[in-house]
């Protein structure tokens, strides 16, 4: 117990850090997952490739080895920012190739004669898509993309190996202050318990809310 | 082309016009894309002879070599030891009796939502494992609690005829379970199952973390060579087509073995799951 309250500080600095980093994290992978499945959906065949490349690729990457190759690759060309930065930009790169299947997966949910009753209404591909087909995909995504965020936020652990400040890093400092080093990991599991179940909650009313079944 | 969607019209001689104009457009934007990526590559020097030497060297490649021995090392011990624990958890969850459904129930929901990197620091620093069994023991917790839950939607996939039909024949729940419902459910969930193997085999490379000699350790010792002059992005360019290509031929295998069984007599009763690995929130379904 003395190790939470000891070290609150160290503890809520790594808390907020993790918590940063899943939200600015899941915001750019619900951007780019969005864009890369309008792009597998689009009618441009190169769109489609690329889309499809993207999210092969990064399904089938190691997070570890992104990382990797971000936070000290990237430094090389004298693209010199902020460590939290690059982690952003690696965990919202690989979670959107998981967001854009997710999405993708939602959007064959919605009945062929919702997008052909949009099109038989003169709606061009973007009117359709996000007019429509969108809207009624939202709803079935709902769940799957709980998941996903929550996979996003345990993956953020990984960052703190790569020395952003965030909450699994904390037991470096603690156990070199010579705190007793399970309790010291109890507390951070804890603190991931929390995370994930907020997210979990949290997903849960919006489904309550706008999910329906199909 | 990709008739299964509604979202546009088959185009008609102006919009294919307009469509291949874009495409060539976005292919020129992509191609340029790669090249600026390629000029900057050459303009740090990364394409010098010093910097791709090292991998003519017959110890680095036998390094190498190692490294990626010992990945697949942790992967077939964590991916056989997982399907084990996997097991056992879902005959839990699946038990008559309610202690045990109770344990693996919070067993397997407590392993799910810790991130895997916790569980393998936890066992490599408080409980001062070394560093295969502590890579192993957390990915096998972890994957384990998952294959449980594949498992245990597989059983309640079957049709329900089936276990009812066993019942009506007289047979036990465990003969029931071995003869009827099992073989159905993992022919069923055999595509989740092997992606869920990529998901483990991604994994592994989190033993770079706690210093075991894998893949990307190798990788990092010849990256931090000064006699080549810091080889760190020819090493990149080496190792990411390596694993990469490896998780895609897993997935590609997943992705195959669940055409195939959709097409089997055999999973009539029973829908086979996409190849994809699980998603699930947490918490009780």
């Amino acid at each position: 117990m003395d190790v939470l309250t000891d070290n609150f500080s160290l503890y809520a600095e790594g808390f907020l850090g993790t918590v940063e980093l899943t939200v600015y994290a899941s915001a750019l992978a619900l951007v780019l997952g969005f864009l890369m499945a309008s792009f597998r959906v689009a009618p441009v065949g190169s769109f489609r490739v690329f889309g499809t490349v993207w999210v092969t690729v990064l399904r089938n990457t190691p997070l570890t080895l992104l990382f990797f190759a971000v936070m000290l690759g990237l430094p090389r060309f004298g693209l010199v920012l902020p460590f939290e930065l690059f982690a952003v930009l690696a965990l919202g790169c690989y979670t959107s190739a998981f967001i854009c299947e997710v999405l993708r997966s939602g959007i064959n949910t919605v009945p062929r004669g919702q997008g052909e009753a949009a099109r038989s209404l003169g709606m061009s591909f973007s009117q359709s898509l996000g007019t429509v087909v969108l809207p009624q995909a939202f709803r079935t995504v709902i769940p799957p993309i709980g998941s996903t965020l929550i996979a996003l936020a345990k993956n953020s652990a990984i960052a703190g190996a790569f020395s952003v400040t965030e909450l699994l890093g904390t037991y470096k400092t603690l156990s070199e202050l010579g705190y007793n080093i399970v309790w010291t990991f109890v507390w951070i599991a804890v603190g991931y318990l929390i995370i994930t179940l907020t997210i979990s909650a949290l997903f849960n009313v919006l489904e309550k809310r706008w999910g329906v079944a199909r | 082309m990709t008739d299964s969607t509604a979202l546009y019209d088959i185009p008609g001689p102006h919009a294919r016009r307009r469509h291949l104009l874009y495409g060539v457009a976005s292919t020129v934007v992509i191609l340029a894309l790669a090249g600026w990526i390629l000029h900057l590559l050459f303009d740090n020097d990364q394409f010098t002879s010093t910097k791709w030497s090292p991998f003519l060297y017959e110890g680095i490649q036998e390094l190498l070599l190692e490294g990626l021995g010992n990945t697949l090392k942790a992967f077939a011990y964590a991916s056989v030891l997982s399907l084990a624990l996997g097991a056992l958890l879902a005959t839990g969850r699946l038990s008559d009796h309610r202690v045990l459904r109770w344990i693996s129930t919070l067993l397997v929901e407590f392993f799910r939502a810790m991130p895997v990197l916790v569980m393998i620091f936890f066992i490599f620093v408080a409980l001062k494992v070394q560093a295969l069994p502590a890579l192993v023991a957390g990915l096998t917790l972890y994957n384990g609690s998952v294959l449980a839950e594949v498992f245990r939607t597989g059983v309640h996939a079957v049709a329900r005829g089936q276990g009812e039909a066993a019942y009506a024949l007289g047979m036990r729940k465990t003969q029931v379970m071995t003869y009827v419902l099992v073989p159905q459910a993992v022919r069923a969930m055999l595509p989740a199952i092997i992606s869920q193997l990529v998901v483990a085999l991604k994994d592994t490379s989190l033993g770079f973390l706690i210093t075991y000699e894998e893949f990307l350790h190798a990788g990092k010792l010849i990256a931090s060579n000064l006699d080549y002059d810091l080889p760190f992005i020819p090493v990149v360019l080496v190792i990411s087509p390596i694993y990469i290509g490896m998780c895609m031929l897993l997935s590609w295998f997943a992705t195959w073995v669940a055409r195939r069984e959709r097409r089997s007599p055999k999973t009539k009763a029973v829908d086979v799951a996409p190849a994809e690995p699980e998603t699930l929130l947490p918490g009780p379904q």
